[in-house]
């Protein structure tokens, strides 16, 4: 009983396409593991905006919105309407093809990701062989949208905001990239179904996560900040910040594309903590052997969900980082934190399992966490800054 | 007129757009972007040989194509800095204008 | 040629195309991605996973927006005469179409007598892995030498010279 409720859609998939001719089997069969990843993630997406905003509304000692529905939980029918109706207004000297080519190049990126994904047991879109490397080469499609969304609009701070934002994202490209390599020299694959395969085994009642390893510890820290500062969320939000340049590079959208602009981010925002969970939280496994009856996507979103109110819980907490601070933290903090939590790793897997490996390898990452952040806060240069863009 | 001649075709006619690109146009970027072009036809070409060509199983074409996207970045790189250094000495990048070791 | 191969092919010379003849710089740019996204596509139906999606990774995810940074940089977005044809406009597509039509004849003399009827060949992550390890290790040290090498000297090049002259 548990497991068909565990694969409850599974099934239902498949009776689905018991009624489809064999000529459309194929296509169809895309189509129904397409649709409910298109309804779902929007839908969390309506979520999260109300959450958020109660959310921070809360650690600010006020209340959130609380006026549409039962303590504001159907905000997101109010800003829906808000950004459907609201006119279009585009600069007249902007280029108008990739204006609005913009927020749809971000979306598409943002949705295609998810194909990836493994929601559940034997849930995911495409089963692809180099999964982790489809993620990363898609993901990295966001920070065109970005460029075309800062250029298109002709202003001056839409560009400079654009700038700003593309520096950010590729600078936390590498680490991202990189703590995720630790995982896939651990698991010896690329594809995200293997990955969590590999992950969903117990040893008594404890998962065998990578989380639970110091490496795959270090490489989930450095995976969520690289991630936050993907998402341009706060306290990496320089680019958007709206007391540092309104709203940086979607500053010339209104109505419904500064509303895909919205649900690009917050996709993607979801896609990396999605990714997170696959990598190194275990997927759609079960914390404890002894819960498995639970279906395997509600750990999956339950997972999804506290990584979600993680990244709130840091908005609403931490000031925002300066740019020059920002860049600074990227390439002398977490470049050489991540490649040597890749030679931990190497070191833990070619020790016999014990505690000498836990020793060394721990040894080694929290030594050299210290020595670079003491590195990082002694290099502080006193000269006039120079704005490159500027001159 | 077989699935391969269908893809060197388009290699060839690929390689023969970048080469336009890189012959014709005055912007310095616009040429750095031709030869990337070609090297990217070329790369097409390789995989095209891999796939149809004997002893696929040696991944002779994929590791050169893979080891030519990684040269490729690289020269672009390095290719636009120096753009980036000529523009900041002389405030231009039309290669016409770049003539000052002509004759 | 089945159509999936056409219309790729279709999407590919567009975008390429238009990069390499358009007057606005940045328009060449984007153009320059579509052309490169088909490609990675050709790639991924020709069976190469692992060579298409680093295609996407390093093209379009690094050298399109490095391409890009490097016109902003360089002021060429605005619309200047360095955008149009040099002088060697009309004899430099003459050579390139010279050139494709010499090809074109090597390739139709060369494989039309060609039995290509080729199962599909698996390239999957792990055989890539170890044909890296075995095969191909020399070149791929030499590979981290140059990128090591291409990150330091594009470090250099495009430093300010203020910070040099200090």
């Amino acid at each position: 009983m548990p497991e068909t409720i565990d694969q409850i859609f599974v099934l239902l998939k498949h009776w689905l396409m018991l009624h489809v001719p064999v000529a459309l089997q194929p296509l169809c069969s895309a189509i129904l593991s397409v649709i409910p990843v298109l309804l779902v993630f929007p839908l969390l997406f309506a979520i999260t905006t109300v959450l958020e905003r109660k959310g921070l509304g809360r650690i600010q000692n006020r209340y959130g919105p609380n006026r549409v529905g039962p303590f504001g939980f159907l905000q997101p029918m109010a800003d829906g309407i808000k950004s459907l109706t609201k006119e279009d207004i585009i600069p007249r000297s902007a280029d108008h093809f990739v204006h609005f080519l913009a927020p749809v190049l971000l979306v598409i990126a943002s949705f295609l990701v998810y194909a990836v994904l493994p929601i559940g047991r034997n849930m995911v879109v495409a089963n692809l062989n180099a999964g982790v490397l489809f993620f990363f080469a898609v993901g990295s499609m966001v920070e065109l949208s970005v460029f075309m969304a800062g250029w298109s609009s002709r202003s001056k701070y839409s560009l400079l905001g654009a700038m700003r934002a593309i520096a950010q994202m590729i600078s936390y490209e590498m680490p991202l990239v990189l703590s995720s390599v630790v995982v896939i020299m651990a698991a010896g694959t690329l594809s995200t179904v293997e990955i969590v395969n590999m992950q969903a085994t117990y040893t008594g009642i404890f998962p065998h996560w990578y989380v639970f390893t110091p490496w795959g510890f270090t490489g989930f820290i450095l995976f969520m900040i690289a991630a936050t500062a993907e998402s341009n969320r706060c306290p990496f939000d320089m680019p958007e910040g709206e007391s540092e340049i309104i709203a940086g590079y979607y500053i010339e959208y209104s109505g419904f594309k500064f509303a895909l602009f919205f649900l690009g981010e917050y996709l993607g925002m979801f896609a990396t903590s999605a990714m997170a969970i696959t990598l190194f939280l275990g997927g759609w496994a079960a914390p404890l052997s002894v819960l498995t009856w639970v279906p395997s996507y509600v750990w999956f979103f339950a997972k999804l969900l506290a990584l979600i109110f993680v990244f709130i819980w840091i908005r609403g907490t931490l000031p925002r980082l300066r740019m020059d601070q920002l860049m600074n933290f990227a390439w002398k903090f977490m470049l050489p934190m991540s490649l040597i939590n890749i030679v931990g790793a190497g070191i833990w897997h070619f020790m016999p399992a014990g505690f000498a490996r836990w020793l060394i390898v721990s040894l080694i990452i929290v030594l050299s966490c210290v020595l670079l952040s003491r590195s990082l806060r002694r290099s502080k240069l006193f000269h006039a800054r120079v704005y490159r863009f500027a001159s | 007129m077989n699935a391969l001649s269908g893809y060197l075709l388009l290699s060839a006619f690929l390689f023969s757009i970048g080469l336009a690109g890189a012959l014709t146009r005055r912007n310095a970027i616009l040429v750095l972007i031709g030869i990337e072009l070609m090297l990217n036809a070329a790369n097409l070409n390789f995989i095209a040989f891999w796939r149809y060509g004997p002893h696929p199983e040696a991944l002779t074409g994929v590791m050169f194509a893979i080891f030519s996207i990684s040269v490729a970045a690289a020269e672009a790189a390095v290719g636009l800095s120096i753009i980036l250094a000529v523009y900041r000495h002389s405030r231009t990048t039309d290669l016409d204008q770049m003539n000052s070791m002509k004759g | 040629m089945t159509i999936s191969f056409l219309l790729l092919a279709a999407i590919t010379i567009i975008g390429t195309a238009a990069a390499m003849s358009l007057k606005n710089l940045v328009h060449c740019v984007l153009a320059l991605t579509l052309g490169l996204v088909g490609l990675a596509a050709l790639y991924l139906q020709l069976g190469a996973q692992f060579v298409g999606f680093t295609q996407i990774l390093v093209y379009v995810g690094a050298v399109a927006i490095l391409a890009a940074f490097a016109i902003m940089m360089t002021r060429s977005a605005e619309p200047t005469k360095t955008n149009e044809s040099s002088s060697f406009g009309l004899s430099g597509t003459l050579i390139a179409l010279i050139v494709f039509a010499v090809m074109a004849w090597a390739i139709y003399t060369g494989t039309s007598a060609l039995q290509v009827a080729a199962p599909q060949p698996e390239a999957s992550v792990h055989q890539v892995g170890v044909a890296l390890m075995h095969n191909f290790v020399l070149p791929l040290e030499i590979i981290g030498l140059l990128l090591t090498a291409a990150l330091i000297g594009a470090g250099v090049l495009a430093m300010e010279e203020s910070r040099r002259a200090r």
